[in-house]
């Protein structure tokens, strides 16, 4: 495929005016699936999580899941949204081998949650409230894996597997109004978006919010209207981008690509749109008009959802702090810097460090190893994110050197070991005998070597000439092979020479 | 042949709790009248004869150790193939399905057997009950004991012609227009269905979901009672399965009073369009329950004329989405085209092959009128009907506590007759379809033979939603009455089949 045209971003943005939409779907982590009793848990074996309900075998019938309608207001309430006295479900009627009953119980003109508002922070420090058109209940589809064939597409498999675990699952779409005057941020502000409602469902403690699970998925519209006309440009929807630098990426080429065309006197063909993370650009999907006919109609099998005011009102005084309070409270008991601060937010690593901190590290050493040494290896890895390693664990590697037990080179190593899945830091360290020697006999034999090669050393350091002493610590970590506690020796050679 | 096979479901639960017969006796009984007569009947699509039979040692062996059993213990039923069965294949009258057996038990087979009612097999439907003559079965039509060559009614012509041919002394049938109903009022049986959601759904292969439930049949009213109390109830499985309780049928059943009851006539559903030994037997029962210190008074129900043509459009657009399952990639009929075999083709050419001519045109009829240029037209018209024929029969409920109505126009029709002609057929619904669009129970039972062709002919009784109980009171005080009147019971009419 021939990669598009693309018009030059700033060019892109001084003829047009960009306007976009974002459709995030949560997974919800509630024990069950939305409308059975099966298991709701990924990566267990396929097709072990299912029942008559979600393979949809004849006669089965579904039943809502309480807890998911209960979470689902949360995020609602948390959005700003008013909840809906009735909720009803519909059946969003399409075949596809994913979807068991080849209709998705979704809702339609009567959704949990509407007209709500949130606050978005970018990384330049401007702040645009995003308008919620809708919160709405549905469930997931299965999971196809196609066989045979190059793209690993349905097109040209051979055959497809089914996993139907997922089918089922629990999902909160939630679907913003069209977002007009980002400007130049509307790539930033997209991926903001996402990030605070990540932050904020994992907040509720109502999803796991893992986007490389696919907990949450965003759907991006875009599209671009010349500055100073009212009518909206035609869209795409770019979908299931999962990450939020893709999300950024694939907005921004989007722009790109849709103002030169736009700008050659094209059209843009309404349609959904695939990211490639990969080559960086996205290729056209599935053609999609407003006429797409998915029959809705109210799903017989379900009695509306009528929550009452007194669980309305029980869950909004449940809601936690919001992210915009969070960050002030955290901002003012880390005492980052401004600067400091913000780069951690825009690295994604506001939880990180958070629970970092909680398991005993100072704010300062928690922010120099997930920005330092991790945020590096993140960067150098395929996909992009952090490595494999729990907050706890980076905890337990600061405490280390805080003690004095390694220093910050050996730390660095066995971080390495840590990442390669020997165990955590205090055990590799006991395991590979890493430990800093401080012990003054070894030292002080070390040191004696040292010195046998460079006599003078003693007498320079007693006429004051400390500079000289690097020579007699770089021996002595030499030849510990670096685990010698430097300022000990250090000490020790200042003690020799004063004898 | 045993004469337990004649014997009420009632009576036959006296001899098995007093120890004069065993549930195996029974069971055996009924098994082999099936053996006799159900070549020439075709109720049954499946029977297993050891499970049946093993079922009734059970309850044999468990009044024997005196364990506490319920009413109809050890009184063998026969089940419509559109509720699933762990033990018996389920196919609901089509090829698509054929040999599937499911790996759970609808939530009323549960009761069954629970209940200790073993399972003499699978009776016969319309394919995926649409139709009113079981010849939409894509395995051959059942016929009508009291004359081979007219239809048993449908979609449940299975269940009606194996209580009528006395194969079985109860069945369980389902009812989305009518089809427990018209089945009873062409066989001379009694058939009710309750009011929606006080009989759960769950294993009841779905047609339109908002109008399916599931109900008893049997020869009598009391039996048709009993075997109500045993399958209702609310189950968490079906969302909208009532939570409380009516009240006991058998109950009802039993006060034989209906002094100060007011009967309502329902103005648009007697008259034309009925045949006229339909009309007269009505005007009969009508002066029996007026003589009986009865109010006879006259509802209008203006929005009926509308009914038909909204339960056409409701009904189609819920099929055409519940059957969308029926796509071959987990269970049923699977079609393979030679060449290009994408998921797209194989769905398609399963689907040609596997559905009959009446569910592909519901299947079509149900995804017009709910696609995006004909929803308001067509379905969100229907909808409005539905309100408004709810609202009729609420006006007629504030002057009447039992409405009444012939149960279909005609007594049982020749095969063939109306099978090229889908809106006779569907007319055959008219006075059945209103109950289901508005959730309300209905019940059918025996109403004398018409003059003209000595067939039995049906009366409907209608009530307020979750007032099932009244139909019970009402139905059994008029079957006595008409015992009273010929002597007999109404299904002794029947011709004696000849066994083969
Ligand atoms: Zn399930």
């Amino acid at each position: 495929m021939a990669k598009a045209e693309l018009m030059n971003y700033e060019m892109a943005l001084e003829q047009f005016e960009v306007v976009i939409g974002l459709e995030v779907h949560i997974e919800l982590n509630t024990k069950t699936k939305m409308f059975c009793g099966c298991r709701n848990e990924f990566g267990n074996e396929p097709n072990t999580n299912v029942c008559p309900v979600c393979i949809a075998l004849p006669g089965a019938l579904p039943a809502v899941n309480k807890t998911a309608v209960e979470s689902s207001i949360k995020i609602g309430l948390a959005l700003g949204c008013s909840i809906a006295p009735t909720g009803r479900f519909a059946r969003k009627n399409y075949f596809y081998p994913d979807l068991a009953k080849n209709f998705q119980t979704s809702q339609y003109d009567e959704p949990i949650a509407f007209e709500g508002s949130l606050d978005v922070e970018t990384p330049s420090g401007k702040v645009h409230t995003v308008l919620i058109e809708r919160a709405h209940m549905e469930e997931d589809a299965g999971k196809l894996t196609h066989i045979g064939g190059s793209t690993g597409r349905i097109q040209g498999a051979e055959y497809s597997l089914v996993d139907y675990n997922r089918a089922g699952v629990p999902l909160v779409e939630i679907v913003t109004k069209p977002v007009f005057g980002a400007g130049a941020e509307a790539p930033e502000l997209a991926a903001a978006y996402v990030r605070s409602i990540r932050e904020i469902v994992k907040a509720l403690g109502v999803s796991d919010a893992r986007m490389e699970r696919g907990n949450v998925r965003c759907d991006a519209n875009v599209s671009l209207r010349p500055h100073g006309t009212e009518k909206l440009g035609t869209r795409t929807e770019t979908k299931n981008v999962n990450s939020l630098r893709s999300i950024e990426r694939a907005v921004r080429y989007e722009i790109q690509r849709q103002a030169h065309i736009l700008a050659n006197g094209g059209t843009i063909t309404q349609e959904t749109r695939h990211w490639h993370e990969d080559r960086g650009a996205t290729s056209a999907g599935r053609p999609k008009s407003d006429a797409d006919d998915y029959r809705y109609f109210p799903e017989p099998d379900l009695v509306p959802v009528q929550p009452s005011k007194e669980l309305i009102e029980s869950l909004r005084a449940s809601l936690p702090e919001k992210p915009a309070d969070r960050r002030k409270r955290l901002a003012a008991d880390w005492g980052f810097s401004e600067l400091e601060f913000r780069d951690v937010v825009n690295a994604d690593l506001l939880d990180s460090i958070e629970e970092t901190v909680a398991a005993g590290a100072k704010p300062q050493a928690a922010r120099k190893w997930w920005m330092g040494e991790l945020a590096r290896i993140a960067n150098e890895s395929e996909e992009g994110v952090v490595p494999n390693i729990t907050p706890a664990q980076v905890a337990e590697l600061a405490a280390l050197v805080e003690a004095g037990k390694i220093n910050d080179r050996l730390a660095r190593e066995v971080l390495g070991y840590v990442l390669a899945g020997e165990g955590s830091p205090a055990e590799i360290v006991a395991a590979r005998g890493l430990e800093v020697v401080s012990d003054d006999g070894a030292l002080i034999a070390a040191i004696n070597d040292a010195l046998a090669a460079q006599p003078d050393v003693i007498d320079a350091i007693r006429e004051g000439r400390m500079q000289a002493a690097g020579a007699v610590i770089g021996a002595v970590m030499k030849a510990m092979k670096g685990s010698a506690d430097a300022a000990r020796v250090r000490e020790l050679l200042i003690e020799m020479a004063n004898k | 042949m045993s004469d337990l096979i004649r014997k009420t479901a009632a009576e036959l639960a006296g001899l098995l709790a007093s120890g004069e017969v065993s549930s195996v006796e029974v069971t055996k009984a009924h098994l082999d009248r099936s053996a006799a007569v159900d070549k020439a009947v075709h109720s049954y699509l499946y029977q297993n004869p050891e499970s049946a039979l093993a079922s009734a040692a059970e309850v044999d062996r468990a009044r024997a150790a005196g364990e506490k059993l319920g009413p109809l213990a050890g009184v063998p039923i026969a089940v419509k193939d559109n509720l699933t069965t762990t033990d018996a294949p389920t196919t609901s009258g089509s090829k698509i399905l054929e040999g599937w057996i499911p790996p759970y038990d609808a939530t009323v087979v549960a009761k069954l057997r629970a209940a200790g009612l073993p399972i003499l097999g699978k009776t016969n439907l319309d394919e995926f009950a649409m139709g009113s003559s079981t010849e939409f079965s894509a395995y051959g039509p059942s016929r009508n004991p009291w004359d081979l060559e007219r239809i048993p009614g449908g979609s449940g012509g299975g269940s009606s012609s194996v209580v009528s041919s006395f194969q079985a002394p109860l069945a369980i049938g389902s009812d989305t227009g009518g089809s427990i109903r018209f089945p009873a009022a062409v066989t001379g049986t009694v058939g009710t269905k309750p009011t929606y959601g006080a009989v759960s759904r769950y294993g009841l292969i779905a047609l339109a979901s908002s109008l399916d439930q599931v109900g008893p049949v049997a020869r009598n009213v009391l039996d048709t009672a009993m075997l109500q109390d045993v399958i209702a109830g609310h189950d968490p499985f079906d969302s909208t399965s009532l939570p409380e309780s009516l009240g006991s049928m058998t109950e009802a059943a039993k006060k034989l009073d209906i002094k100060g009851m007011r009967i309502g006539v329902i103005k648009q559903l007697s008259g034309e369009g009925f045949q006229a030994g339909v009309t007269a037997r009505f005007n009969e029962s009508l002066n029996l329950l007026a003589n009986a210190g009865a109010d006879i008074v006259e509802v209008s129900c203006p929005s009926f004329e509308y009914a038909i043509a909204a339960y056409y459009l409701i009904l189609p657009a819920e099929a055409s989405s519940n059957l969308a399952k029926f796509d071959s990639v987990r269970y049923g009929m699977r079609v393979e085209p030679n060449e290009n075999a994408t998921i797209e083709r194989v769905m398609a050419a399963t689907r040609e092959a596997g559905f009959g001519p009446e569910v592909k045109r519901r299947i079509i009829l149900g995804t017009y009128a709910l696609s995006s240029g004909s929803y308001d037209k067509y379905y969100g018209a229907a909808l409005k009907v539905r309100t408004l024929i709810q609202r009729d029969f609420d006006a007629a409920f504030a002057k009447a506590d039992v409405l009444v109505s012939p149960t279909g126009p005609t007594t049982a029709f020749k095969f063939g007759d109306k099978i090229d002609d889908p809106l006779a057929m569907y007319l055959n619904d008219i006075a059945t379809i209103p109950a289901n669009l508005a959730g309300i129970p209905g019940m059918s039972l025996p109403n004398g033979l018409a003059v003209e062709d000595g067939l039995p002919v049906g009366i409907q009784l209608l009530a307020p939603a979750r007032e099932d109980a009244r139909l019970y009171q009402v139905g059994a005080w008029l079957e006595q009455a008409h015992e009273n009147i010929w002597g007999k019971r109404m299904i002794d009419f029947a011709p004696e089949l000849e066994v083969g």
